[in-house]
């Protein structure tokens, strides 16, 4: 094991350790609620970015992949009460088949064709679930959480450490990818397709195969929403704020590492919850949409980019 | 065992209504050194690109050692033994020099491999030969012009060809430059492997090459020796302004 994957597991170790340290000490659940929905961010900006970042194709349908795991929960809660577990792994299965899928249509194209069917199947998917009765449609559905598990004390510390888990693992995924043969072919495909292709890298296969697992991320990344939220209806569950903040949260904290996605879902996913709770809920839109704009001109490689930049500043005056 | 290395039969190739390339004829055997030149957009370019598969044939064979590959999509005929550089040099932009070697070496070469040192070293070896070896840890946007096209010739070895495709790799340098990518050119023909160069620079395709093709308005008009096609009438005519 490389010094580097060591203390990558070391890290991963320490966040799940304190991840059940919190859950045996804090009492107040606020914190379990909005950490919540921070982790869920990581995990979704980690996803988008496996194609969006290291690959360059722009998933603008974050919501329909992130809607599709949360609806395949339901299903499966509706059907016969599956647990948690299986809910998570049937949404990956799910919205990875709907990532291929769609990569499968349109990946053969190069370019912009792929982003803009994301945002034709965010539609489609959505206005299937609304005309289905069996979920709610519009309307939406209330859940019946089951008997908290112990040793939880609640549900939501229940739902908060299978974030963790997940966004550990996401990470994982990511970083695995990034570090491989797996991740120079998606780069090379970033930086000139055809040159890539002549390099004897399988362009169509890597792009379906970032796609799927991006996908399936998201899919799982959606599974425990429904037990989080109890009632789900399908604007909230489509809405289209996963979608700008999966894509803001990397360009804002940097798309060439996997560190990059984690540090712009933290930082933006705080500022979120702490927006919308001091402030309000419409605000928190506005703070995503400033901070985008001012990193993308002042600070196109994100705070990643901004951090190497003054190392090497740094090095480079050492050396002199 | 056949004779040729590449055999192109009757191909042609159209852009909707437009026939860029048509009843090409033309058979390539291992190790030589082939010029194609023709005026600009006679099909040079896009007979290259059909032969590397980044563009599909609408009718006839090609076909690499025996085994035809117009079905082929790029990456597999890179594998095969074809590779190319281009005409506008395509490094990997996020890479150094030493890493855009590296994506070929890792996805032809030692595919399937995790002997990430091994791949390294002959990444360097090639760099040495190609005289890039202090350019190893650059990033390849902050090359010369002259190190873009050493560079696209690296990678292109990096598959570990037996037949390279030079798309006007001298285009836009210096004669000193010229004779430097020219020796290089030499050196990979010497050791076993075929070249075929689009090239402007006459003075280069005649030296370099045993046969030249020439192409005009997407029809083969004449291959033979580089004297003989100079001499050719419709040569001149169409590419030479005499």
């Amino acid at each position: 094991m490389s010094p580097r994957l060591k203390s990558y597991w070391v890290g991963a170790a320490a966040v799940v350790a304190l991840g059940i340290l919190a859950v045996a000490t804090v009492r107040n659940e606020y914190f379990f609620f909005a950490s919540y929905i921070v982790l869920q961010f990581v995990v979704l900006a980690t996803a988008w970015n496996i194609l969006g970042g290291y690959a360059g194709y722009v998933n603008f349908g974050t919501g329909a992949f992130f809607g599709a795991g949360v609806y395949t929960a339901v299903v499966l809660i509706n059907l016969f009460g599956a647990p948690l577990l299986v809910q998570i792994l049937a949404a990956a299965a799910v919205s990875g088949t709907l990532g291929f899928a769609t990569g499968m249509l349109t990946l053969r194209l190069r370019g912009i064709f792929y982003s803009i069917a994301t945002v034709a199947v965010a539609i489609i998917i959505e206005t299937l679930i609304v005309n289905w009765r069996y979920v709610g449609g519009s309307t939406g559905i209330q859940i019946l959480r089951p008997p908290v598990m112990p040793p939880f004390e609640s549900y939501t510390k229940m739902l908060f450490l299978a974030m963790v888990l997940l966004a550990v693992a996401a990470t994982a995924i990511a970083r695995f990818i990034e570090t491989s043969w797996i991740g120079r072919g998606l780069r090379a495909i970033r930086d000139s397709e055809i040159a890539a292709e002549g390099c004897g890298v399988p362009t169509l296969k890597l792009k379906l195969f970032a796609c799927t697992v991006s996908g399936a991320l998201m899919g799982a990344a959606g599974a425990p929403l429904a037990m989080y939220q109890s009632f789900i209806e399908p604007v909230s569950a489509f809405s289209l704020n996963y979608s700008v903040s999966a894509l803001a949260m990397p360009m804002i904290g940097g798309t060439s590492h996997w560190i990059g996605p984690v540090i712009g879902a933290i930082l933006l996913g705080s500022i979120q919850q702490i927006v919308m709770v001091t402030i309000s809920n419409e605000i928190n839109v506005l703070v995503v949409g400033v901070l985008l704009v001012l990193f993308v001109v002042g600070a196109p490689s994100g705070i990643v980019g901004l951090a190497r930049a003054l190392m090497r500043k740094r090095v480079g005056r050492k050396a002199a | 065992m056949t004779a040729w290395q590449l055999r192109i039969a009757g191909v042609s190739k159209s852009f909707g209504g437009f026939k860029a390339l048509s009843g090409i004829d033309v058979e390539i055997a291992p190790g030589e050194r082939v010029g194609l030149i023709g005026p600009n957009g006679s099909g040079k370019t896009t007979l290259m690109s059909c032969i590397a598969g980044s563009l599909r044939i609408n009718g006839g064979s090609i076909a690499f050692e025996g085994k035809e590959i117009s079905g082929l999509p790029a990456y597999q005929r890179t594998r095969l033994g074809i590779a190319r550089t281009y005409q506008l040099p395509q490094p990997f932009r996020s890479m150094t020099v030493l890493e855009n070697l590296i994506v070929p070496l890792e996805y032809v070469a030692h595919r399937g491999s995790l002997h990430t040192t091994d791949t390294r070293a002959e990444a360097m070896q090639i760099l040495e030969r190609i005289g890039l070896t202090d350019k190893a840890g650059t990033v390849s946007t902050h090359l010369t012009q002259i190190d873009l096209r050493k560079l696209e010739l690296a990678r292109a070895m990096a598959a570990r060809p037996r037949m390279l495709i030079a798309d006007e790799a001298m285009a836009g340098l210096s004669s000193v430059e010229v004779e430097d990518v020219l020796g290089i050119l030499w050196k990979l023909n010497e050791s076993g492997i075929t070249v075929v160069m689009i090239e402007h620079i006459m003075k280069a395709v005649m030296r370099f090459s045993q046969r030249v093709l020439c192409l005009d308005a997407g029809k083969l008009i004449c291959a033979g020796t580089p004297e003989a096609v100079v001499a050719d009438p419709d040569v001149q005519r169409a590419y030479l302004g005499a």
